[in-house]
């Protein structure tokens, strides 16, 4: 077990705590960074689509692990971000400019939309929410002058200071495009929970009455948080939909929302980890079903399999490690750090029952 | 004028009237405790000082601002603090961290600021960090400071909802019950430390307390509820043998058979 002696308040402010850790997120940039060299361009598209999953999954992170608000709508979220930011390409506007903006005007509608929303708790929210994504389904096909309705639209190639990197053609710079909007939304992440705004989300989530007793405008706090998150997720909307080449309302159906909720749970709420390992686990997973059923049912597609098991392993995860794969990870860690004195009760999360919840 | 002037407060939820044309004040620098028995109404006056309920008539005020015209948010930017019957920290969180929550009121950077992470948001970082550092100092908290509160033991949990609520740096604290669960030699630091942040912090304090060991010990002032009217306000002692008081807490009988009750 290490021990920090500390001598600095800067050393609980700085992004890594040691130069161990340091290092370790150092190798795994120098990695990330290599990886082109390292594998086919079929797989680095691969691990591209997981660093797009990640984006979103750290905008609904964000809401549901830091703030405690669940959202069922964010694949609405995604499908804004998308659009916007594919009509303003066509519109020539210069991507960098349009990809911002997308995620600022995403962002904005969603702080919009959370004043009504975030009156409600827990579950009704999550019905809410999922209302607003099955509507934003129907709301593309109303559109269809601007969003060409079911036909969908192609996603125009990406002119990045006259460069123009395309899908098929340029997946190492692809990649890297990614990359560095991943590298930036998790920075941002990381600084917002150490700053006040990000122990306000904390406190939001986890008493609402004492944090109001603390001077944290409960209201304007979630409204930022939902705003944030939005946005986050907008981002990632627009990549998926640039990256997937051409995209129309199926593309951003409700189930996304589901399978980017059922992410970040399987990741583990309340970690960055956690929405990287979940995204690992949603990008590769329709690809190991389909190597499977090529194995052993010689080809014949099963209707609603995918779907079935997201919603297996889902429940699994809820029941049996409801702190996600960052979660279990964790306690792994802490095994063999205390070995062999950790207890097997020393992550249970002990429930009280004296809430001052009738207040409200 | 008195740091806190609650005029002829009453409160009903339906048709159980449950502050009743309460007045009272506290002056600055007091040590002021609400007794009563359980539902007399002493934890709805915090939470109408905190302004979770409005009251349907009368008035509050804190160092003469009107405080019924504050939104709950606002309330801690007078310089009023509170702890709750039931703690209600922040579970997921450690120590720190609720304690740098306590903060909150006093930050200054914008959010654009916080996450670019600007050299002020670090230099503000660092001073919050020093003053939690001093409550942490104050309460003996050092041991506990990385450990997250769903972790910890319940009497260190009422010191750290203590520290959280030194940390906003208060001109009035209002403590729920601090010495409630406590074990003797607990309730003996919790005295110790409501001396202490009244004399070397200049805080005044509102307390509820049952113990009247505790209250007889710390408080200056004491105001008896009883279904949420004021039966009795004097010293400790005056009200400990005020006949109301104890027809309150013992019954009718208890007075009329003795006059006098250990």
């Amino acid at each position: 077990m290490k021990f920090h002696f500390k001598t600095d308040y800067d050393q609980d402010i700085r992004l890594f705590p040691d130069w161990w850790n340091f290092s370790l997120y150092a190798a795994l940039l120098v990695l990330a960074l290599a990886l082109p060299l390292l594998i086919d361009p079929f797989f680095l598209g691969e691990a591209t689509n997981v660093l797009i999953w990640a984006v979103a999954g750290l905008g609904l992170m964000l809401l549901t692990g830091q703030t405690g608000q669940v959202s069922l709508g964010h694949s609405a979220f995604m499908a804004l971000g998308c659009y916007s930011c594919v009509l303003m390409m066509e519109a020539n506007v210069p991507f960098v400019l349009a990809f911002l903006l997308a995620g600022v005007i995403t962002g904005v509608v969603g702080a919009l939309i959370a004043v009504p929303a975030l009156k409600l708790h827990g579950v009704y929210l999550a019905i809410a929410t999922l209302a607003l994504a099955i509507l934003a389904d129907d709301i593309i096909v109303l559109l269809k002058e601007w969003t060409d309705g079911v036909n969908g639209k192609m996603s125009p190639p990406i002119d990045l200071f006259g460069y123009e990197i395309s899908r098929w053609n340029n997946p190492v710079e692809w990649y890297y495009l990614v990359l560095t909007v991943v590298l930036m939304v998790t920075l941002f992440y990381r600084n917002l929970l150490r700053a006040p705004l990000g122990r306000a989300f904390a406190a939001v989530r986890d008493s609402e009455i004492s944090a109001q007793a603390m001077g944290v405008n409960v209201a304007q706090t979630k409204t930022i948080a939902f705003g944030i998150s939005c946005a986050i997720t907008g981002l990632g909307g627009a990549l998926m939909g640039l990256f997937a080449g051409a995209f129309n309302n199926e593309t951003f159906n409700f189930l996304l929302s589901i399978q980017l909720l059922m992410m970040i749970v399987v990741g583990g709420l309340g970690f960055i980890h956690g929405a990287f390992l979940g995204a690992v686990v949603i990008a590769f997973l329709p690809q190991v079903l389909s190597m499977t059923t090529d194995l052993f049912g010689r080809g014949v597609a099963i209707p609603g399999l995918e779907s079935g098991v997201f919603g297996v392993i889902l429940i699994l995860f809820i029941l049996f490690e409801p702190m996600g794969l960052y979660g279990r990870w964790l306690k792994f860690r802490v095994f063999l750090e205390l070995f062999p004195f950790a207890r097997k009760d020393m992550f249970k999360r002990q429930k009280s029952y004296l809430k001052t919840e009738r207040l409200r | 004028m008195s740091l806190l002037e609650i005029d002829s407060v009453t409160l009903k939820f339906g048709g159980v009237t449950a502050v009743n044309n309460l007045s009272m004040r506290v002056e600055e620098g007091q040590v002021f405790a609400l007794v009563g028995p359980n539902g007399a109404g002493k934890s709805t006056v915090f939470n109408l000082i905190s302004r979770f309920y409005t009251p349907v008539s009368g008035s509050i005020r804190f160092d003469g601002q009107d405080v019924l015209k504050m939104a709950p948010h606002e309330v801690p930017n007078l310089g009023i603090a509170r702890t709750f019957q039931n703690i209600e920290l922040f579970h997921q969180a450690t120590v720190l961290q609720n304690l740098l929550v306590g903060r909150h009121r006093l930050r200054q950077t914008n959010m654009l600021a916080q996450m670019l992470h600007l050299p002020s948001v670090r230099a503000e970082e660092r001073a919050h960090r020093h003053a939690v550092e001093e409550v942490i100092d104050f309460l003996d908290l050092q041991p506990y400071r990385n450990s997250r509160i769903a972790g910890l033991p319940y009497g260190v949990r009422k010191v750290v909802e203590l520290g959280r609520a030194l940390a906003s740096k208060p001109r009035m604290l209002l403590l729920d019950e601090p010495a409630s669960g406590l074990s003797v030699e607990e309730t003996q630091n919790m005295r110790w430390w409501i001396d202490d942040i009244r004399r070397q912090m200049g805080i005044t304090v509102l307390m509820v307390e049952h113990d009247m060991g505790l209250v007889s010990k710390v408080c200056d002032r004491v105001l008896a509820l009883a279904d949420g009217a004021k039966l009795a306000e004097g010293t400790p002692a005056e009200v400990q043998s005020h006949p109301k008081v104890i027809e309150a807490y013992l019954g009718t009988n208890a007075v009329s058979k003795g006059g006098k009750v250990a």
